[in-house]
């Protein structure tokens, strides 16, 4: 237990030491470039820390949280799903169409609309988990490919006459009717904007995917995959179904990355649904260490730096200085895990020994030779 | 001068993830000799030789080099001392010429950018003239046979300035005759005034060709010897101690019950080629059949069939009365196999799970590990504390990553973890590798005691003494198929080696009869 707090302990002060280092480097760039970090900084924590923005970077937090255990759950077993912004925006293309297409009681309406979104998500991501296991395609390569052919359908798609009517400029879905709406929630003080009501699931799917992962055989032989194929296909896992199995439940939670956006607030899919998400989930999930807490802390973190930082073009710093920031805390932030990560495992081996006192010492033989 | 030793090692200690490290090692070694360095498999040589190379940083201990004090901090620091490795694995590019591969890395250039081949042609052939290597440097590597290879490789450490060479089991890949060739080679090379570090666990090879032999036995030396003066057999005992436990079974307790039966097994390799061929044998409760061979003749292939982890294309295995052939490993498992893997780190552990996941790990679905789709984690670890308690595990909880723990303690885990689901038949894959003597003792016990209880035990080892002590029963596996069962009571490991190799009629045992 004291091993595991030392740890943890660890872990945070890599963390602690990713955002010192991300925010002098931040620093050092605002000063080359004529501006004062200080101040700088100030006007983003005001900014952000006012009742309106910290609701946008929950609701922002919300979707990266989704996206980031999406790519968590690839991660815990060694596969790398890079394709989460490809099947987060078909899912949520095609959840929207059945969404506007149908009237249903409440309830039922976004039931539908959210297991739609986690079946296409399942599915597009299912395609690489068989390419993976039949074919031998790496994960890596296919999912990134599958992400332009998302893209390309959905433009295929979004068109009028098929999925998409002609707003103005924008080319939207037909609007998904108030049965299948989810309201926001006044969690802030002082806040005109109000928290995504999804936000929910966001908490429920980080739970789930805690209990999973530690508490189920099935997340064992996840996390055995994970750590050695070899042993885990020893210990009886079927890794080839796992490879599938992973995937299809990435692809499902990826599925759910833009549904407190279309729920809560767009209520269809259009040409301003964001894009990029499943990137950021990368990221996150990589700062957060594929851990359900610490992905909570990143995707706020990450929420509050996207929200803070429109503040910087009313004083000409350019936004893009934010991008560094993130950039060098995700960085520093690998780096310095994988350091923790051996010295932690050198400073076990050594207390081992101490423990055992003579652990390598062998007993003393006479010789005669 | 010539009292300045080339290399002296004091008190070197490392310690490294489980395997047996090196502690306070001592070694002298006297300029223009060949030194060998011998001890079992485990024993830790590699260990002090990547040591030496620089390719890691010992934890404790000085290395001297001509007398000069040496810290490496990688094998261009060793290089630059003087020192050079011919691996075991030949690390040459077959497609280039024996004159390519040497200087590769290391090309004379003309101006900065024409790689001056009339200059290394000069040097590769002063070289092989000064140590009669009898290498042409045109050649093409593809088409040269091991030993030339072996000394292409040679060549190469000598032609970066290699004044003290260490050699990784040089023998092991060469046929007699090419160990000749080599030996005359180091010969040559010694009366140069070069140094020669030759590493083997071959006693006979070592004797006939060195002027000092160190012994290393559990990670530390336990002395240096002259070669003159001892035996085969004195080395021997060195190397294992006199404590070595013998390993034998008291009376039989082998029953007329079937409990795993494999008739006419064939495995086929990736590129369709019978990898295990026509396989038939059947272990009883309360008997270990064990399987003598040299390793790569199909030993791990029958393993992983018989486990499920490898397709099989013709034959069947039945546990007990039922037929298991189709059946996936986890069903294997549950319906009561064990498994003791050949290459623990790969198989048999997660290295940076705690050991209550290791216990876990092959008994997902078993009770204590779980209940219905859920683990039952509190009793996991209950049950790991009682597996460590009892097979004396030691350790300084069972929170701890298996990677800190020895390598003989990771084996007694899962032995433990093994025996725990009481399982119906054991296949034991070199269950005491790299286990220090007391463990092994250990191990033997608990085979033993589980075979009392009727388990039928599957045993591989490339122990012989191991295998002729342990078994009931002894078959001899060679390119796939058993050649020949020999009785274990009175086969000696000699007898046991001449058939492995295929010699059984040279021999002319009556023990060992041939299978047609």
């Amino acid at each position: 237990m004291r091993q595991r707090l030392g740890r943890l302990g660890l872990n945070l002060v890599a963390a602690l030491i990713a955002l010192i280092v991300a925010g002098a480097i931040t620093s050092i760039v605002l000063s080359i470039t004529h501006h004062s970090p200080w101040s700088t900084y100030k006007d983003m924590w005001t900014f952000g820390t006012s009742g309106d923005n910290i609701a946008v970077a929950i609701n922002a937090a919300t979707t990266y949280y989704l996206s980031a255990i999406a790519v968590a759950i690839g991660f815990r077993m060694n596969l790398f799903n890079i394709g989460v912004d490809g099947q987060y925006q078909l899912a949520a293309l095609l959840a929207a169409a059945v969404g506007g297409a149908v009237s249903l009681p409440t309830g039922i309406h976004q039931i539908l609309i959210i297991v739609v979104a986690m079946l296409v998500g399942s599915l597009w991501a299912g395609l690489v988990g068989v390419l993976k296991v039949t074919r031998g395609v790496s994960e890596v390569i296919s999912s990134i490919m599958l992400n332009f052919v998302a893209t390309a359908i959905i433009a295929f798609l979004l068109q009028p006459g098929k999925l998409a009517h002609l707003y103005g400029q924008n080319l939207t879905t037909r609007p998904i009717g108030s049965s299948g709406q989810v309201g926001g929630l006044s969690l802030i003080h002082n806040s005109q904007t109000k928290v995504y009501g999804l936000v929910f699931l966001a908490i429920a799917v980080g739970i789930g995917f805690q209990f999973l992962i530690s508490r189920t055989r099935f997340g064992f032989d996840l996390r055995a995959t994970g750590r050695s194929a070899t042993a885990a296909q020893a210990s009886g896992v079927n890794v080839k179904r796992m490879v599938v199995v992973a995937m299809l439940l990435s692809g499902a939670i990826a599925g759910l990355v833009n549904m407190p956006v279309l729920l809560g607030e767009a209520h269809n899919y259009s040409l301003n649904t964001p894009s990029g998400i499943g990137f950021t989930g990368i990221a996150i999930a990589l700062l957060g260490r594929n851990n359900p807490v610490g992905i909570a802390f990143a995707a706020l973190l990450w929420g509050f730096l996207d929200t803070s930082s429109n503040i910087l073009q009313f004083s000409n710093v350019p936004t893009s200085v934010v991008a560094i920031t993130e950039g060098v805390i995700l960085f520093s932030a690998v780096i310095a895990y994988e350091l923790v990560r051996r010295y932690a495992l050198k400073r076990q081996m050594r207390t081992v020994g101490r423990d055992l006192g003579t652990a390598t010492a062998p007993t003393t033989m006479e010789v005669t030779a | 001068m010539t009292d300045v030793p080339a290399v002296v090692l004091k008190g070197i200690t490392k310690r490294y993830p489980g395997v047996v490290a090196n502690y306070d090692i001592n070694i002298t070694v006297g300029r223009g000799t060949v030194h060998a360095i011998v001890g079992e498999n485990g024993a830790g040589k590699s260990t002090l030789m990547k040591t030496l190379y620089g390719m890691h940083k010992p934890d404790e201990g000085n290395i001297e080099i001509d007398g000069v004090p040496m810290q490496f901090s990688g094998p261009a620091d060793a290089i630059k001392a003087g020192i050079g490795m011919v691996h075991q694995h030949f690390m040459l590019a077959d497609n280039l010429t024996v004159l390519e591969n040497i200087v590769l890395g290391a090309e004379p250039t003309r101006g900065g950018l024409l790689l001056d081949k009339r200059t290394a042609r000069r040097r590769i052939t002063e070289i092989s003239d000064a140590y009669g290597l009898g290498l042409h440097p045109d050649a093409l590597v593809e088409e040269l046979g091991v030993g030339v290879r072996q000394r292409v490789e040679i060549c190469k450490v000598l032609y970066r300035g290699a004044k003290i060479l260490i050699l990784d089991e040089p023998t092991a890949v060469l046929v007699p005759q090419e160990v000749d060739e080599l030996f005359g080679n180091l010969r040559e090379l010694k009366s140069e005034g070069l140094t020669v570090l030759f590493i083997s666990h071959k006693l006979d090879e070592v004797l006939s060709v060195s002027d000092e032999i160190t012994v290393i036995r559990r990670g530390t030396t336990v002395g240096t010897v002259d070669p003159k003066a001892t035996t085969a057999r004195g080395l021997a005992e060195m190397m294992v101690g006199s404590e070595l436990p013998v390993p034998e079974l008291r009376e039989s307790t082998v029953t007329d019950v079937p409990q795993l039966s494999v008739s006419g097994l064939t495995v086929l390799s990736a590129d369709g080629r019978p990898v295990v061929e026509g396989v038939s044998f059947t272990i009883h409760q309360g008997e270990i059949v064990g399987i003598g061979g040299v390793e790569g003749n199909g030993q791990a292939e029958l393993v992983e069939a018989i486990l499920g982890l490898r397709p099989v294309s013709a034959g069947t295995v039945k546990l007990g009365e039922q037929d298991i052939t189709g059946w996936h490993t986890r069903k294997r498992r549950e319906a009561g196999i064990g498994f003791i893997p050949e290459d623990r780190h790969r198989q048999g552990l997660l290295l940076e799970a705690p050991l209550w996941e290791n216990r876990i790990l092959g008994h997902q679905t078993e009770a204590p590990n779980a209940r219905g789709p859920f683990l039952d984690i509190a009793a996991a670890k209950h049950d790991t504390e009682r597996i460590v308690e009892q097979y004396d595990v030691r350790t300084p909880g069972i929170d701890v990553p298996a990677a800190s723990l020895s390598g003989g303690n990771q084996q007694k885990l899962i032995v433990g973890r093994e025996m725990s689901g009481a399982p119906s038949v054991l296949i034991a894959s070199h269950p005491t590798r790299g286990v220090d003597v007391g463990a092994q003792s250990a191990i033997w016990d608990h085979l033993r005691a589980a075979r009392a209880q009727g388990l039928a035990v599957l045993l591989i080892s490339a122990d012989l003494d191991e295998l002729i002590g342990m078994s009931d029963t002894l078959q001899v596996i060679l390119r796939g198929r058993f050649v020949a069962e020999v009785d274990p009571k009175t086969v000696t490991p000699v007898e046991l080696g001449a058939a492995m190799t295929g010699a059984t009629e040279s021999e002319g045992g009556t023990d060992v009869e041939a299978k047609p």
